[in-house]
């Protein structure tokens, strides 16, 4: 069990990496894409307006973290 | 185009893991001798060749909306990640990667844990078996999911083995780490490539249609591009240095 857990954490880290939200984001972008696509909207505008948002979102998460570490530490 | 971008950024990506999988190999080599790197990276390249022999004809088998719409949005995930660290190591927030700073640490790490004494070296083999297998696999589902969404799994596998080739005559002539390689620069452009193409893939098999059809890519890469750029542009102006690093 313990192995299978490990396994699974590894897939997680490799796939996902430090910040699980990028990939949070991604499937809530594929589902508006969907969504969009199937009831006559341009469905491609919406995928990469939340993708670039949340990338930018995450480096200045990134940004207030390492600024809130140098301050405590 | 198509082919040729992919070619290229399956070229570029696999050539950054190969330097990263050199760097462990020659500390292992200079420091444990080169028995169990051959053995280390042996049964790496086994456990590759079997993964691509097991997942590759799987993968062509699924339909093509599909395959686009899980493995282009996985690819996604992965792209972000890549481009994410590449953005927060160009605009000074993360360290950049540094093969002969790697490759000291890996020395000094594989000199104090003595053993080797015996036939086989598992400490040695252990370590270069991880480090070719680790770097590869990054290699093998960038190869996997460009090849298999796009249809030329043979282009993007060529690809890959030419950058190995490159990697491999360069680590012989100069028996070194390539710190040379720009390698900080490559991230940046895989991950800008791995996302656009992620896009691309992922929203077509969730029924999205591109104006432009293919040529769309090119816009995508430019618009990742100037997003990235722009952020690591404005972290630096921020004067990076202040708020310290990430880990």
């Amino acid at each position: 069990m313990q192995t299978l857990k490990r396994f699974g954490l590894f897939w997680v880290d490799f796939i996902v990496g430090d910040d699980w939200t990028l990939a949070f984001v991604v499937i809530a972008g594929l589902l508006a894409t969907w969504g969009l696509s199937h009831t006559g909207f341009p469905g491609w505008v919406a995928l990469p307006l939340v993708i670039m948002t949340a990338l930018v979102t995450s480096v200045g998460r990134a940004r207030r973290a390492a600024a809130k570490r140098r301050q405590t530490g | 185009m198509h082919v040729a971008l992919l070619v290229l950024s399956t070229f570029a990506a696999s050539m950054v893991e190969m330097v990263e999988a050199l760097t462990i190999i020659l500390a292992v080599g200079v420091t444990r001798g080169w028995r169990p790197v051959g053995l280390g990276t042996a049964g790496a390249v086994a456990g590759l060749g079997g993964l691509v022999v097991l997942l590759g004809p799987a993968v062509t088998r699924i339909p093509l909306n599909s395959l686009r719409l899980v493995v282009g949005g996985l690819l996604l995930v992965f792209g972000l990640q890549w481009l994410r660290k590449a953005i927060l190591r160009a605009g000074g927030l993360k360290a950049l990667h540094d093969e002969d700073a790697i490759y000291q640490e890996e020395l000094q790490r594989l000199k104090a844990a003595g053993g080797g004494q015996g036939r086989v070296d598992w400490y040695g083999t252990t370590v270069a078996f991880k480090g070719v297998f680790l770097e590869g696999l990054e290699v093998v589902f960038i190869v996997l999911t460009f090849g298999a969404t796009q249809g030329h799994l043979g282009a993007a596998g060529l690809a890959a083995v030419a950058a190995l080739v490159v990697v491999a005559v360069l680590g012989l002539m100069v028996h070194r780490p390539l710190s040379q390689v720009p390698e900080n620069s490559l991230k940046f452009v895989v991950g800008i490539m791995l996302t656009s193409f992620g896009l691309f893939w992922s929203a077509e098999g969730a029924g999205a249609h591109w104006p432009g059809n293919d040529l769309f890519i090119l816009v995508l890469i430019a618009v990742t591009a100037l997003v990235s750029s722009t952020t690591v542009a404005v972290l630096r102006n921020a004067d990076a240095s202040r708020v310290g690093t990430v880990g």
